[in-house]
């Protein structure tokens, strides 16, 4: 039987990396889009330039 | 491309609910298991994790076949975003479960064959991701990722029934007549439920991932077109 402390440590451990690494992807999932919202919303500004 | 659809909004919501509801089960619900006691508790985030990682490595090989079929750019985006979120979760279930092996087997690693096929399965696929940036033509990009997550499609029922198809250490949790070698833990209906609970919650995290993911590619991919279009205008 593995005693008692080592495994809560063993536990919370799992459990913080597979938390960690999801909120980090939802982060770069939220950095993506608003990289992306952000040159879009510039490149319509350089056409609206280029043609007037 | 402006907000997200009300439904999308919800299923976020609801997944962020169900996630803080399957880690309250996890942790106050289900008992502990008489050998492992605390540690026991990984494996339900940990099975989950790898049934979405599989779902997505499949729902990437039907992608592919759609657009090989149709030659449709958006099968292309779904097949791209599937793989994505899918090495994510099969990374998890990786590490969770190397967290899982050092105090169960003493060791954080070992050459199992469940173990070795699911590195190399996530391997195929962080090739995939690597092989894509290097082709510039999308359409020949696509051609390639299509075939590609076909083939590599096939390494996902070979990971799933590694601990069938040869001697296994890593516990089996779908135990039937032929399973070979492994070991299992007798789950109380608690377990059991919360499992069922666990799965159903990642997989609603995964479909509410996928949607956010394809709302990104498809505005990656209409910036590219604006770019090439406002690089045409400055030059005439």
């Amino acid at each position: 039987m593995i005693p008692y402390d080592i495994s809560i440590r063993y536990m919370v451990a799992g459990y913080a990396v597979i938390i960690l690494v999801l909120i980090t992807y939802v982060l770069s999932l939220l950095s993506r889009w608003m990289v992306l919202k952000r040159n879009l919303r510039s490149i319509k500004d350089g056409i609206v330039r280029a043609r007037s | 491309m402006n907000r997200p659809p009300k439904i999308l909004t919800f299923l976020s919501i609801l997944s962020s609910i169900l996630f803080l509801l399957a880690l309250g089960l996890v942790l106050f619900f289900t008992p502990l298991e008489a050998k492992m006691n605390y540690v026991q508790k990984v494996f339900y985030f940990h099975l989950s994790s790898a049934w979405v990682g599989m779902l997505g490595f499949i729902c990437a090989a039907i992608s592919g076949i759609a657009y090989l079929v149709s030659q449709d750019m958006k099968w292309d985006i779904i097949e791209v975003a599937s793989v994505e979120i899918s090495l994510v979760f099969f990374l998890n279930a990786i590490v969770s479960g190397s967290i899982w092996a050092k105090p169960s087997w003493g060791t954080w690693w070992t050459w199992d064959p469940r173990l070795t096929t699911a590195a190399i399965l996530e391997m195929i696929y962080v090739a995939y991701i690597l092989l894509r940036q290097g082709i510039d033509d999308p359409e020949r990009r696509a051609r390639f990722s299509a075939v590609y997550t076909l083939v590599g499609g096939l390494s996902v029922p070979v990971t799933f029934l590694s601990i069938r198809l040869w001697q296994s250490i890593h516990p089996a949790i779908i135990v039937t007549q032929g399973t070979e070698g492994g070991s299992s833990f007798g789950m109380t209906p608690a377990m059991l439920f919360t499992m069922i609970f666990s799965i159903l919650t990642f997989t609603f995290i995964f479909v509410t991932l996928l949607w956010h993911r394809i709302r990104i590619g498809h505005l990656a991919v209409l910036v590219a077109e604006l770019r090439n279009q406002e690089n045409e205008e400055m030059q005439s």
